[in-house]
């Protein structure tokens, strides 16, 4: 009986939040589409006209795309790997009796509150910096020759970085669901005898599936635009070394001010990024149910 | 009742509002030393123009020049003063983007302002920004250690001696390195140096016909000797060293020789900040044979965007800002080696200045050797000196940037640096519809 | 025996447990007594014993004003925040109580609005705030922040809001009460905890973004993500005093997160726990 009116009231409650998403998507990326296939330099304006298919041509054939797109991949991979399994660690070890646990614990999610410019100007001057960086001194110290990660380890370096700022997101995901692990069925496979590991295997990792699932897509999702670590630290280079998309893009809208030829990488890396999210929701989406 | 006080204290304060209704000029600035300084300063400007209300946004340099740039070309109106290089002034002022700066008080003395500098912000003889400090580049040496190498800098040195001295000074047991050069990647950066170096090399950016010159023998040269030379001598991790860097490690002793801006003498020669103050000299850019001493010519100037709704008053605060008044109020504040350099004729003719700034001297004969409308002694389509004066230029360079920087940081040889530049800025070129 | 064993699996978790923590946190710990350090100690090598030296702060102070960037992140970041709750919750209420085939695929929309690069999209938006008057104004950042952030809220709403199962409504629809009383006596209360940590993720989703905050504001609406802005790569390593606007620039949202950490945990969730 209620149904339909339910329905209808539920309809209403949702079509705010779906109208503006509408609207916000649809605006900017119409018009986005629209420059895409104009000759549109925000420098020389006077000089604007229809490109065909001129901005993507462009775009796919910079040296740097393929490079790019290779980099994002290990970026997202990278950091994903380095959150997902240090998270679990970090998570199992956290869910230990300690003592000083709530401090430990916000020491841990501390990096999630620091912005991205500050994060990426600490570890480029304090930790990483090749003359007077901690991690420097410390090589210096035990009477290595000091690293110098941005010209030596340029995505790797990037990838640290940006891992430091996601792990205590996956941390905290993957404890807050190890907390609800039933702690008599992991008592009772200790009485089986499963070892450490089988009870890790069997047990735990299948339970964490949901939240690892979680984190992935998240992450997924900020990962692919990380452009600000790449500005302050190494400006994508040496060549193009750490160089991702979002990167290309910026230096394409902001250096080149090219809106036209920006426009079109930015079609592209929705193209890539929604091919990608497909990708994933068929490979870990059955775990959201 | 309750309510009466409250509205009392609306109510003046709205009349507040309406009497001092004070025009405000936003200001967009760089978050340089003597940029700094002047907002500091401001309480004098204020001062005479009572009716005049500043507001700043204070910006490093990368994501300035991107905010006003988008603000400016969108003409979104958001600043009435921009800080823009004498890279900026020419394109936009051809756009009419730029208000001219005509109709200047006579006390301002446009005159008086360095030719060199004057011509770079002018476009048909007419004024569209006014510069608040220049420089040129120039090399700084400590005395103390080409003296100990046994050694003498001449006046105007060729790159042979540089290469010999820089490999002579290096004493890598004291963590000394000979010589210390921009290596991060970036037009304002590694390209300004390696632009200025390649000119004095006779290379040149682009031929009459707008052909990118990277397959030529002088850029080879250049670029080769200057791998070469920081391998030598230079410091590890050359390339992420910018001016910044760069001057950390000459004001803490650790570099023969650094050539880069003018602009950094004052900093080397402060003993607050620098160890090294009272051992270092000058000496001009060096050239390669070819009487061309690289022609950098770099100037941080005020213009006023056309879309500015309080131009007067703007004008005012540019006007005071550029003065002779000015320099003498931050000499009078912080002594005569603070005033900004490179600019007005008669900072340099000034006695007190002379004696305050052991580097007055050679910073003029710098900026004096520095032609920015014939950067390379061959013929080219362009001007500017460490830099091309092309809206393309900004992308390019720190393309081009990128590659020279993976070639000191060895992860590429010169050869393919260099071969992969020249690909890049012939499809830059087409791109941008020169050919 | 059992209980020594315990003893000792304590003391080596919580060594191995504190020994990590200080690692992650060393980077925030190190930039912090670096404020406190002159500009010579701040390059002149490892140390984490500060001369204490309050200059830094006095001197960026001195040079930029941090009160108001502060109050415009406060309000921006609570402003988007607030708004985006109003709009999410009954988007999300109905998503989980009135699913329908389609409610996966609405969801995964939203997410996937996120994707679109906004440096790619900057032109076509800086165009509309000039022409709407919103450059520079909090509103118009407030708008901003409140759309990129508005999936991540509906998401995660609604996956806490499943949790709250079915039944109780049912029994309180038995029981007569109107649609109000429902979202009133019996929704809110169970769903505060989940609204209460989705506001908090937010927040400091909206106190760190710094693509929009910054392209989209000149003196009246810079918050705090401009304030670095105007204190990184000067002329010189000026790392203390870098050192000490970065501190000032995250010290809020760290101390409130300290603070309602367990508020975040509860709720922060994604749906991850079943």
């Amino acid at each position: 009986m209620a149904t339909r009116q339910t329905r209808t009231l539920a309809r209403l409650m949702m079509a705010p939040a779906v109208v503006l998403l509408l609207v916000w998507m649809i605006v900017p990326l119409s018009m986005t589409l629209w420059y895409s296939f104009e000759n549109y330099n925000l420098l020389n304006p006077a000089n604007r006209s229809f490109a065909g298919l001129l901005n993507y041509q462009f775009f796919y054939t910079d040296p740097a795309f393929w490079q790019s797109i290779a980099n994002t991949l290990i970026l997202v991979v990278g950091v994903l790997l380095i959150t997902v399994i240090g998270g679990i660690l970090l998570a199992i070890l956290l869910n230990q009796p300690i003592f000083g646990q709530g401090i430990v614990r916000i020491l841990v999610i501390s990096p999630f509150f620091v912005m991205p410019p500050v994060a990426a100007l600490v570890w480029k001057n304090m930790i990483m910096h090749p003359g007077y960086g901690v991690a420097a001194d410390i090589a210096r110290f035990v009477g290595v020759e000091p690293v110098d990660w941005f010209a030596q380890y340029p995505l790797l370096s990037i990838v640290i970085i940006v891992a430091w700022q996601w792990l205590p997101f996956a941390t905290l995901i993957l404890l807050t669901a190890l907390q609800s692990l039933d702690s008599e069925q992991e008592e009772a496979a200790e009485m089986d005898g499963a070892n450490v590991v089988q009870r890790f295997w069997h047990l735990t990792l299948p339970h964490l599936a949901r939240a690892i699932t979680v984190v992935i897509l998240i992450q997924t999702i900020f990962l692919l635009a990380v452009y600000a670590e790449i500005l302050v630290t190494t400006n994508g280079g040496p060549g193009y070394a750490s160089t991702n998309l979002a990167f290309l893009i910026y230096r394409t809208a902001l250096l080149s001010y090219d809106v036209g030829g920006a426009s079109a990488g930015g079609v592209i890396a929705v193209i890539l990024a929604n091919i990608l999210a497909l990708f994933l929701m068929r490979a870990v989406g059955r775990n959201l149910d | 009742m309750k309510l009466h006080p409250i509205l009392v204290g609306a109510c003046s304060a709205m009349a507040f509002v309406g009497a001092a209704r004070a025009e405000t000029v936003t200001i967009a600035t760089v978050n340089n030393g003597d940029m700094i300084r002047m907002q500091k300063l401001t309480d004098d400007f204020t001062a005479k123009n009572p009716d005049i209300e500043l507001e700043w946004v204070t910006l490093e340099e990368n994501v300035l020049r991107e905010r006003v740039t988008t603000d400016i070309a969108t003409q979104g109106g958001q600043y009435d003063v921009v800080t823009i290089g004498n890279y900026e002034v020419p394109i936009w002022a051809k756009q009419s983007w730029l208000e001219p700066l005509t109709g200047l008080p006579a006390e301002y003395d446009v005159d008086d302002l360095l030719p060199a500098i004057r011509g770079g912000l002018s476009v048909d003889d007419t004024l569209y920004a006014a510069p608040f400090y220049g420089e040129s580049a120039m090399i700084m040496y400590r005395t103390d250690l080409i003296e100990k190498a046994g050694l003498e800098m001449p006046d105007e040195p060729s790159w042979e001696f540089i290469g010999e001295a820089a490999r002579a000074m290096t004493d890598r047991d004291n963590d000394i390195s000979g010589i210390c050069l921009r290596g991060k990647a970036g037009w304002g950066e590694n390209m300004a140096f390696l632009t200025a170096m390649a000119n004095s090399f006779g290379a040149r950016w682009f031929d009459e016909n707008w052909q990118p010159q990277f397959d030529t023998p002088e850029w080879k040269e250049a670029v080769q000797f200057y791998v070469e030379l920081m391998n030598d001598a230079g410091p590890s991790g050359a390339s992420s060293n910018g001016f910044n860097e760069n001057l950390t490690l000459f004001q803490q002793g650790k570099c023969g020789m650094w050539m880069d801006a003018t602009v950094a003498a004052s900093f080397v020669t402060d003993p607050e900040d620098s160890t090294v103050a009272e051992n270092v000299d000058f000496a001009l850019f060096p050239d390669a044979g070819t009487g061309n001493h690289g022609n950098w010519l770099w100037s941080w100037n005020l213009a006023i965007p056309a879309t500015s709704d309080a131009k007067d008053a703007a004008k005012a605060f540019v006007a005071w800002a550029t003065s002779k008044d000015y320099t003498a109020l931050v000499a009078e504040n912080e002594g005569w080696a603070a005033a900004p350099p490179g600019t007005r004729t008669s900072l340099y003719e000034n006695p007190e200045y002379q004696e305050a700034a052991s580097f007055a001297e050679p910073t003029l004969a710098a900026m004096n050797a520095a032609d920015i409308t014939k950067p390379s002694v061959q013929p080219v389509p362009y001007t500017g000196g460490q830099f091309v004066a092309i809206p393309e230029f900004q992308s390019l360079g720190t393309t081009v940037g990128q590659l020279f920087s993976a070639a000191l940081a060895g992860q590429m040889s010169v050869d393919d640096a260099l071969a992969q530049a020249q690909q890049v800025a012939t499809r830059e070129m087409k791109r941008g519809g020169y050919n | 025996m059992a209980r020594t064993v315990s003893t000792r699996h304590k003391a080596i978790a919580t060594v191995a447990a504190w020994f990590i923590a200080l690692l992650i946190f060393f980077p925030i710990l190190y930039t912090v007594v670096t404020s406190f350090k002159t500009e010579p100690e701040a390059i002149a090598g490892i140390s984490l014993i500060p001369s204490g030296t309050f200059e830094n702060y006095v001197e960026v102070q001195a040079q930029r004003d941090y009160f108001k960037p502060f109050m415009n992140s406060v309000i921006v970041s609570l402003g988007s925040t607030l708004i985006a709750l109003v709009i999410a919750v009954p988007a999300a209420w109905s998503m989980a109580f009135s699913p329908t085939k389609r409610t996966k695929d609405i969801l995964m929309w939203m997410l996937s609005t996120k994707m679109l690069p906004a440096v790619g999209v900057l032109v076509p938006i800086y165009l509309i705030f000039r022409d709407t008057g919103l450059l520079d104004t909090r509103l118009g950042l407030t708008v901003v922040l409140t759309l990129v952030n508005l999936p991540i809220v509906v998401w995660m709403l609604y996956t806490y809001f499943r949790e709250i199962p079915g039944e109780i409504l049912e029994a309180a629809r038995m029981d007569g009460a109107s649609l109000m009383n429902e979202i009133i006596h019996v929704l809110t209360p169970m769903a505060l905890p989940g609204i209460a940590s989705t506001m908090l993720l937010n927040i400091i989703l909206a106190w760190n973004e710094s693509f929009w905050t910054i392209r989209l504001t000149a003196a009246q609406a810079a918050p705090l993500t401009a304030f670095i802005a105007s204190f990184s790569s000067p002329q010189g390593l000026f790392w203390a005093k870098l050192s000490a606007a970065s501190t000032l620039a995250i010290a809020p949202i760290l101390i409130m997160g300290w603070f309602s950490q367990r508020q975040l945990v509860r709720g922060l969730t994604f749906g991850a726990v079943k």
